[in-house]
């Protein structure tokens, strides 16, 4: 079996479009998230959102290019070339060997949306025009970095939700690990667009403390009551040691357990057994002990019951129950299919640069989150040679990934 | 609408959404092999053309038009069969 590191990361996101404005932001507890007036014009129940521009591609992408890409893969476009400039892969290396991409998403409603108000307006799918249907599908960020950056290796979208980002690192981790593959670009996107989020907000899963919207997502808190949507797009170059070695890359950690799992339950009611054999399996593969980890960085998104059910998978798993917690979602808001590889940069930032993230927004536990223990502030120099991060999806898919120091 | 006017309107297109040099843009030049124009480019020339003249162009119309002369022209005839 090969030992599978990572060498590149990309990230565009509503606290830095760079990995040292995300360091900056992630140290001093500063949040993302802000009010959209639209929404609330538009009958949602919530206008939070986390606030993200999208990035001008023209002069950077051709029109060809452009036409296809929606407005996650624009950040993820913009998140991988920061990757693969990190992890010194250029397009000749990219064009002379077999490098592949398994990127999560799980939506492009604003594409599909868009193409249908044509269709409704002129009666004719003439006029939808050539890029809808790339932009439409969930694989619209793997089709469209696959042909930018040609690449030709495994090509495959990973959808699982919430997890989604999350599974596509674990399944990268373990084609590596098995020889399958040398390197793939991995990551998540998200759109953050009103047109793609109003279903969700219908279920009243987000926060509605619209009053001060850096204040409103508060995982773990007593007073939470619910999450706030985001995204962006996260990118990580992971391949074997080998490989990495041979480039002279720079090696930014190592991927040592994937543990996965379904809950077999309610849809979008998380449980505490399936995540729980998520992390156990993780640590398994790891081949360490709970007590190894010196950081976990929680899915807890601020929902009730989401939030419940996690801190006690952890307390379930953390024996000693000193490891520091952190939700960076108390920052980002919720990152969705983007959330499971971003949430590995941010605890990789935290490896690199000794501190733990705060969980900001918390004030006091409830009777589950006082069980773990949660980093309210920034810990400073806090060293960190091991972390847990995880990721629950709707349907109840749970993915747990342990990253350590390459040594 | 004045050939004119045609000319200047598709050539303003062709630079600004199709991000092809002025200088490309010779009446002799082929659509396909010089301006590089390929089959979802001309999907997307449907949906340009109806925006900026008004009418619907059929896919099969594109088999006669080889070059920008050519381009021009089939514009300004269904512009006057339109106008009848």
């Amino acid at each position: 079996m090969k030992r599978v590191v990572i060498t590149g990361l990309g990230i565009y996101s509503t606290i830095g479009k760079t990995i040292d404005e995300v360091k900056n932001s992630l140290y001093e507890g500063r949040s993302g998230i802000g009010f959209d007036p639209v929404r609330k014009e538009m009958g949602f129940r919530s206008g939070l959102t986390g606030i993200l521009e999208r990035p001008n591609l023209k002069g950077l992408l051709k029109r060809r290019q452009r036409v296809g890409i929606a407005e996650e893969g624009e950040y993820a476009y913009m998140a991988t070339v920061d990757a693969l400039a990190q992890a010194k892969v250029d397009q000749d290396y990219l064009d002379k060997n077999v490098v592949g991409i398994l990127y999560g998403n799980d939506s492009s409603a604003k594409a599909v949306v868009e193409s249908h108000e044509v269709l409704k307006a002129k009666k004719d799918t003439a006029l939808i025009g050539s890029g809808g249907i790339f932009q439409s599908m969930n694989s619209t960020i793997t089709m469209s970095l696959s042909t930018i950056f040609r690449l030709k290796g495994i090509n495959l979208t990973v959808s699982a939700a919430c997890a989604s980002g999350s599974h596509a690192i674990g399944l990268a981790y373990q084609l590596i690990k098995s020889g399958l593959e040398e390197t793939i670009i991995c990551g998540g996107g998200q759109e953050v667009n009103a047109d793609s989020m109003g279903s969700f907000d219908g279920l009243g899963a987000f926060s509605t403390y619209e009053e001060d919207p850096q204040k409103a997502c508060r995982p773990f808190d007593k007073t939470r009551n619910g999450l706030v949507p985001s995204g962006g797009a996260a990118t990580l170059i992971v391949e074997s040691f080998e490989s990495a070695q041979k480039r002279g890359a720079p090696i930014l950690g190592e991927i040592i357990g994937y543990g996965f799992s379904s809950n077999g339950d309610h849809i979008s009611v998380p449980n505490i057994e399936g995540p729980t054999r998520a992390m156990k399996m993780a640590l398994n593969m790891a081949d360490i002990k709970s007590s190894g980890l010196d950081y976990i960085n929680a899915h807890a998104t601020a929902t009730p019951v989401g939030d419940q059910n996690e801190a006690e998978a952890i307390a379930n798993i953390v024996s000693n129950n000193n490891t520091p917690v952190s939700s960076t979602k108390s920052m980002t808001g919720h990152e969705m299919w983007m959330g499971g590889a971003s949430e590995i940069i941010y605890s990789l930032i935290m490896m690199h640069n000794d501190f733990v993230a705060p969980n900001i927004n918390f004030s006091e536990p409830d009777e589950h989150s006082k069980k773990i223990n949660i980093a309210t502030k920034t810990l400073k120099s806090h060293n960190i040679d091991t972390f847990l991060s995880n990721s629950f999806g709707f349907g109840g898919t749970n993915s747990a990934i342990i990253v350590k120091k390459f040594k | 609408m004045e050939k004119k006017e045609i000319i200047e309107k598709v050539d303003e297109f062709l630079i600004d959404e199709f991000e092809l040099e002025a200088e490309q843009l010779v009446p002799s030049a082929n659509l396909k092999e010089t301006l590089e124009i390929d089959s979802l480019d001309y999907v997307d020339l449907v949906v340009i053309i109806e925006k900026k003249f008004g009418f619907k162009v059929k896919g099969e119309d594109f088999a006669t038009i080889k070059n920008l002369q050519d381009f021009y022209d089939y514009i300004e005839e269904r512009l006057k069969a339109t106008a009848q």
